[in-house]
């Protein structure tokens, strides 16, 4: 078998294609790195500048409004335990991290998933690719990532984003497709420009879905910090790293129950800001 | 038929619709005048409808019928080009919609098509009153018009005070008058009904229908309106078209098509309809056989005796009904030498041309005298006897008259209307 089909050296093809990109777009990689850089550690300096109360509160305050009163007062108890432990600044590294993924790949991710819904042959170029994006192996994307925008926190968002970016895309398709086709027919009946259709009808009935795949796409980002904290990410994935690495078994379970609880509040958040504000329940 | 021409509505010339890839193939096929099932065997392509041709008058009910799977609601939804047409023309107004491009399409559907879904298709996010406007809201038209509008049009339907309400507050008869309202609201020239009744329970239904034809007395719109329930066609239409297998088999008003089915199909279609719902006094009353007052009564007592009945209807010059008299009292009468006015009998039983057979039955069944049809001056139209009402009840057509043919039956007419 192997004389009658010679090898195809594809590594090498994607090592010397990956070497003409960075040495192509070297400056577009170093531009985008500084720019994710800025963002992340701007955003933990803003919230390191507040005392840790105030900043639990605020969330609390936050979660209060945006779901119920039950998970504002986990929120605050929840925040202030991770400050007893020790874990305040780690933890906003990470936050900081988490939220710049999501945000980028809700960016992203929305109007592909519409653009997706509307055109048929999109959806079927875009869903291979989301396939790859989940389940290619987070390391083999990482270590290109480090030759784009070097060791860091910044690899690590794209990383995430990577990783974070499907169920926002697929839900966002879904629900915009499960809008049921009479209505559709209905706004098309009455003379809807496409536009209309989508923003009148289509996206405010897909809300709690495209609601659940932001929600998807926090909880897949929380699970990367891990592995970001491998190509040098700070925030409490490092510590996690750190403690498995050198054994500390006890140090390991704290920084993993901070990360729990961070995601336990993001996750519910999300959840109840997907249900609330629905005008009329859909039937 | 000069002045029709000048009022049509919508024009639909050979229009057909093929799904499937081979529709090329199966257009030719199907204009060599191969049928439904031929085409799907020969091309794998699903003929929806087939070379369908007929005109729609401005203001009237005009019913597609047909079962389903026969095509009715693929056809209503090319008018608006909902579903593209595979061959055809449709015009709207002399205006060719097939070859509107989108911009066009798109007045048409803002301006002169409203439609009603079966399943009321309203927007669960939005209230009442936003999915009456919404129709207005996507022309740009200012807030506070648009909501008086659809306030107008809600009322119309009566629905007043239910505006801030969302449809899964409402029963499924209140969510379809949602659904017509907002049909209503832009003030379409053309209104389509496909199966706007069929999800909603009988009695619901018949309330539903009234009203239709309560606001289409008042407003005057030509609509469209798609049922596979013979009663209900028969009920609202002008005109009814009966579809079969994507083809439309008969064209006509509904007693056209009750008393002559075109073929097999129709006549199988419409057998079981409760014609004691739908025939009225007018088709089965036959001509009076009448004396005026002033011929006194030997005259009715002769034509009584000629004529081998026993009694004898009373009509003014004007041939207004008076009364009628038996043979019993004219006899008397002649003998004690009074006027025929003095053995009149005044109350005897009469009815309007429009009275439907079941409200006829209990006074039929009872009266020793052929019931009276009167219009509406007391003119005496003709007379309705018991033999002609069970026979027509049974279906049988010599006793059903169509306006033609009332006058050629009426010297065949003048034995039968003998009475015991």
């Amino acid at each position: 078998m192997n004389k009658l089909l010679p090898r195809l050296p594809f590594a090498d093809w994607i090592d010397t294609g990956i070497d003409w990109l960075v040495n192509q777009f070297g400056s577009v990689f170093d531009g985008l790195s500084a720019f994710l850089k800025g963002t992340v550690e701007g955003a933990v300096d803003l919230m390191a500048w507040m005392p840790s109360i105030v900043l639990a509160v605020l969330f609390a305050l936050v979660a209060w409004v945006l779901s119920t009163k039950r998970i504002a007062i986990f929120t605050l108890l929840g925040l202030l335990f991770i400050d007893y432990l020790g874990y305040w600044h780690s933890m906003l590294q990470m936050l900081s991290l988490v939220i710049t993924s999501v945000v980028i790949a809700l960016v992203i991710g929305i109007p592909l998933g519409i653009w997706g819904s509307q055109q048929p042959t999109v959806k079927k170029m875009i869903n291979p690719i989301l396939d790859l994006m989940q389940t290619m192996p987070a390391f083999v994307y990482l270590l290109p990532a480090i030759f784009f925008f070097n060791i860091g926190v910044v690899p690590g968002v794209v990383a995430s984003v990577i990783f974070s970016m499907p169920p926002t895309i697929r839900l966002t398709m879904l629900g915009i497709e499960q809008v049921p086709k009479d209505l559709i027919e209905a706004t098309e009946a009455f003379g809807s420009t496409t536009w209309q259709r989508l923003v009148k009808v289509q996206i405010p009935l897909a809300k709690p879905t495209i609601m659940a795949g932001v929600n998807q796409s926090i909880m897949l980002s929380l699970s990367m910090v891990v592995i970001a904290s491998m190509v040098g990410a700070p925030g409490l994935g490092e510590e996690v790293y750190r403690a498995v690495t050198q054994l500390k078994t006890g140090v390991g379970f704290e920084t993993g129950l901070s990360i729990v609880i961070v995601a336990i509040i993001l996750d519910r958040i999300t959840q109840h800001a997907g249900k609330k504000k629905q005008g009329g329940r859909v039937s | 038929m000069e002045e029709k021409e000048n009022n049509r509505k919508l024009e639909v010339r050979d229009v057909s619709k093929i799904f499937g890839k081979n529709s090329k193939r199966a257009a030719q096929l199907l204009n060599e005048g191969k049928s439904k099932a031929e085409i799907l065997k020969l091309t794998g392509t699903t003929v929806g409808v087939k070379k369908a041709s007929f005109d729609v008058y401005d203001g009237e009910i005009f019913v597609i019928m047909g079962l389903s799977g026969s095509g009715k609601s693929t056809l209503v939804r090319m008018f608006n080009r909902l579903i593209e047409p595979s061959a055809g023309a449709i015009r709207i107004d002399g205006e060719d919609i097939v070859h509107m491009n989108q911009e066009q399409l798109r007045n048409v559907r803002r301006k002169k098509i409203g439609m009603v879904f079966q399943n009321f298709a309203l927007f669960p996010h939005k209230t009442i009153l936003e999915n009456t406007e919404y129709g207005l809201e996507i022309q740009g038209i200012a807030k506070a018009e648009r909501k008086t509008k659809a306030k107008e049009s809600l009322r119309l339907v009566g629905l007043a005070g239910y505006e801030e309400q969302y449809p899964n507050q409402l029963s499924g008869g209140m969510q379809q008058r949602v659904g017509l309202a907002r049909a209503l609201a832009n003030d379409p020239d053309i209104l389509l009904m496909d199966e706007a009744f069929s999800a909603l329970d009988p009695l619901i239904r018949k309330d539903m229908q009234d009203e239709l034809l309560q606001l289409h007395h008042d407003m005057g719109k030509t609509i469209i309106f798609i049922t596979h329930d013979l009663d209900e066609a028969l009920r609202i239409g002008d005109r009814i078209a009966l579809m079969k297998d994507g083809g439309i088999v008969q064209i006509g008003t509904p007693e056209e098509i009750l008393m002559s089915p075109s073929n097999e199909y129709v006549e199988r279609f419409v057998e079981d309809v409760d014609l004691s719902k739908v025939l009225t006094a007018g088709h089965i009353m036959k001509k009076a056989d009448t004396v005026q007052v002033d011929r006194g009564p030997r005259v009715a007592l002769r034509l009584m005796k000629q004529l081998r009945i026993s009694s004898i209807y009373v009509v003014d010059k004007g041939n207004r009904l008076l009364g009628a008299v038996t043979a019993q009292d004219t006899v008397a009468a002649t003998e004690s030498g009074a006027s025929l006015e003095e053995v009149l009998i005044k109350d005897v039983p009469t009815t309007s041309p429009d009275a439907v057979l079941t409200e006829l039955f209990d006074e039929v069944s009872t009266t020793p005298i052929p019931m009276a049809v009167v219009d509406e001056r007391n003119h005496l139209e003709g007379i309705i006897i018991r033999g002609a009402l069970i026979g027509a009840l049974a279906g049988d057509g010599q006793f059903i008259n169509n306006e033609r043919t009332m006058e050629e039956t009426e010297p065949a007419a003048k034995g039968v209307t003998g009475h015991e």
